[in-house]
């Protein structure tokens, strides 16, 4: 008889690829949080009034504000006082090329497998690279410029195009939203800004790939997407850390405007660092991410693989303006070991003729716990408004738990919402089926958890699809109970 | 090719087999047949290493090596194949993932590059040709939503994929109506050369009709209680169990 329990001790923990610590020359800001604090952080980016000003109203809210408590997660106090806001790779003097960037940056990069070296450029592919608290590099900018596309760090945003960045940030996701948003409205160091002109499809993907290196601070970026009317964006995300036995805060805020006819795609594959087999260390990812489909017949989607973080509170979401306007929602979420996760998104369907889809697809594992959490919300004007939610959960040990937690709040009664839910584990007998055709039982779970994630992982882009895969088959390494 | 000696088994601490010794050379086919409840099943998972049943005491040799010391998966790659009697289904997992993984690992056990993807795919075009499945079998997930008789046209078409020494095939017949029996039978036959062997494992003489065993065995209350040449299928399925009961003195 196979011993479950037996199989749950053999864990093996997936080896986290990412998590070396880079030795880059890193300038810091002392720890704790002040208005000083605020102040000092804008200072060093020589930001404009307006901007100190909403940092500061930020930051006074927030002190107001304690954290959210209900979500399915059991989060240790964080002392607010003990992170450091800011690190920055020191810079060196002069313009902006390849051989003022760090050598040891460009390697660390080269590891993660997003070289920034003109020479090695992923094909089809422009990102932005952010360390700790800052850009380090943002690749083919130029290129992207002869079409009117903006790409740059939202430092660089704010000083080149502040009306832009002024006209759209808090647009979507005001400070006063909730207690980390208004958390990152303060304390927000970098991040990226896009902005896609009218009638223009961006030639290439765009994405930004998040690093923490520096111990003992907190990663807080904000990415701001403007997608003029009947243009088209996709774009993606990822993200590491080292191993570390203290946890490391990442609060970031994403919004997206999508006007008439645009269409945004947000892909995320994330890998931050998980924490260990006994549930030591890792990054709390506490993230408001939300998508205005502003115009129109716009369209925002969102397509996220999470198998990181010892902590993710995270919810995608779609605010369905126009009229016509479609919002998806794709996401597997992977938790092994002491790992929480309490994810899911909100379509808010205001405009008429609304479609949202969400397909959640969650994989638990060792003890972990797996929450999905969903709005569906029609307001009484949005006439003829169209949901379909589909929400399954796959179990892997006895040990781990697996919650949905669907909330519909319709006011227009022309509205057709569907919802269906699966949970499912994975048989001994599937497992025996792949034993005795040859296929280890690590491998077979690779290949069960991929076909479970398939509809999901078919909406990713090429470049992240395969690395995504490998990833799923690795958080779950040795978690078969 | 394959020695079963004194073999002894149980499931939740129930004897299942008790005893059991059989032979198979290579080029063979042996049917072994037997009342519901004799202990046929279990014999074919013991071989394979289910992880349920525990072998209490015996041992089996596989082209001279111990099989019993040996996981699930390394006795497939040694070339033990079963025809499950009831194939699992494996949602969103293709059948092409799946045959494509399970001839790569095969080939990684014997040192060779991964099969490139067209000689792979024509690969499996000619061996679903064997049981008759159309073209959809590469994106239809393992075995789910197949009929009855797909299921098991499926098990032979893997077995056809996995060129397996020794194939044991667990009431293969069972569900099947006569042409997906015929279908299944003929694809047996295709595949046997002198080299390998098949272990029938049967309730019915029909299927006989068309795999011809070189020997049939009783199995009767975990033992092996009769051994002779095809004609004791025949007389089997005229006379039913029960003559085999009242010889042992049970019935």
């Amino acid at each position: 008889m196979q011993d479950s329990d037996k199989i749950i001790n053999e864990v093996t923990g997936g080896d986290y690829k990412y998590g070396f610590v880079s030795d880059i020359d890193t300038e810091t800001i002392r720890k704790g949080l002040s208005e000083e604090v605020v102040c000092a952080i804008s200072a060093k980016k020589g930001e404009p009034e307006w901007l100190l000003e909403f940092r500061l109203k930020a930051y006074r809210h927030w002190l107001t504000l304690e954290m959210p408590r209900w979500a399915h997660l059991t989060i240790p106090p964080i002392d607010y006082q003990e992170i450091i806001y800011y690190a920055a790779p020191k810079k060196r003097e002069g313009p902006k090329s390849m051989d003022d960037v760090d050598p040891e940056l460009l390697r660390t990069f080269d590891k993660l497998g997003v070289p920034l070296n003109e020479r090695k450029h992923l094909a089809g592919m422009a990102v932005d690279a952010v360390v700790d608290s800052v850009s380090v590099k943002t690749t083919r900018t130029e290129e992207l410029a002869e079409k009117g596309i903006i790409f740059s760090s939202f430092s660089e945003a704010v000083l080149q195009h502040p009306d832009l960045v002024r006209e759209y940030l808090g647009s979507v996701v005001g400070y006063r939203d909730n207690f980390f948003a208004a958390l990152n409205s303060a304390v927000f160091s970098d991040g990226t800004f896009a902005y896609i002109p009218k009638g223009v499809r961006c030639p290439m993907e765009l994405g930004t790939y998040f690093r923490i290196n520096a111990a003992n601070t907190g990663q807080f970026e904000r990415t701001l997407i403007v997608a003029d009317d009947e243009s088209y964006v996709s774009y993606l995300e990822g993200c590491s850390a080292p191993i570390r036995d203290e946890n490391q805060l990442h609060a970031a805020i994403v919004e997206i405007i999508a006007k008439e006819r645009a269409e945004v795609k947000y892909s995320t594959v994330q890998n931050w660092y998980p924490g260990d087999k006994e549930g030591k260390g890792g990054i709390y990812n506490f993230v408001t991410k939300r998508g205005l489909c502003k115009g129109r017949a716009s369209k925002i989607s969102w397509t996220q693989v999470e198998t990181g973080s010892a902590i993710t509170w995270k919810y995608p979401s779609c605010i369905l303006a126009g009229d016509d306007s479609t919002g998806e929602f794709y996401s597997v979420a992977v938790t092994n070991h002491y790992q929480q996760a309490d994810t899911g998104t909100k379509m808010i369907h205001l405009g008429k003729n609304t479609k949202s889809r969400i397909v959640s697809k969650g994989i638990s594992a060792g003890f972990s716990q797996n929450s999905y959490r969903g709005l569906v919300k029609v307001s009484p004007r949005a006439e003829g408004a169209r949901n379909h939610s589909q929400c399954d959960s796959l179990l892997l040990s006895s040990t781990c738990g697996a919650h949905t937690f669907p909330y519909a709040d319709v006011q227009n009664e022309t509205a057709i919402i569907e919802h269906e839910a699966t949970t499912s584990k994975i048989s001994e007998e599937q497992l025996f089926y792949c034993n005795q055709r040859g296929i280890s039982t690590e491998e077979a779970v690779g290949l069960i958890v991929n076909g479970y994630a398939r509809e999901v992982m078919n909406k990713l882009p090429m470049e992240f699809a395969v690395e995504a895969q490998r990833l799923l088959a690795v958080s779950l390494e040795g978690s078969v109970g | 090719m394959l020695e079963i000696k004194n073999i002894h088994a149980a499931i939740n601490g129930k004897e299942i087999l008790k005893g059991i010794d059989l032979t198979v050379k290579a080029g063979e086919i042996h049917a072994i047949m037997g009342p519901n409840g004799s202990g046929k099943s279990t014999l074919s998972s013991v071989l394979v290493g289910h992880p349920a049943f525990e072998v209490t005491g015996g041992e089996i040799l596989f082209e001279g090596k111990d099989l019993l010391e040996k996981s699930p998966e390394e006795r497939s790659l040694e070339g033990i194949f079963l025809s499950f009697q009831y194939p699992v289904e494996i949602p969103g997992v293709s059948m092409v993932n799946f045959m494509r993984t399970a001839i790569n690992e095969q080939r990684k056990y014997r040192e060779l590059p991964p099969m490139p993807a067209a000689e792979f795919l024509k690969l499996m075009r000619e061996k679903r040709a064997i049981v008759e499945l159309d073209n959809t079998l590469a994106s239809r997930s393992v075995n789910e939503g197949f009929s009855g008789g797909e299921k098991k046209r499926n098990e032979i078409f893997q077995m056809a994929m996995l060129e397996p020494k020794l194939a044991i095939l667990d009431e293969t017949d069972s569900g099947l109506d006569i042409d997906a029996l015929r279908i299944v039978a003929n694809g047996v036959n295709t595949l046997r050369t002198a080299d390998n062997a098949t272990i029938v494992i049967t309730h019915y003489q029909r299927l006989l009709d068309y795999i011809k065993p070189d020997a049939v065995h009783i199995l009767y209350q975990g033992r092996i209680v009769k051994t002779a040449g095809p004609e004791l299928a025949l007389e089997l399925e005229k006379r039913g169990y029960d003559w085999i009961k009242a010889e042992m003195g049970t019935a």
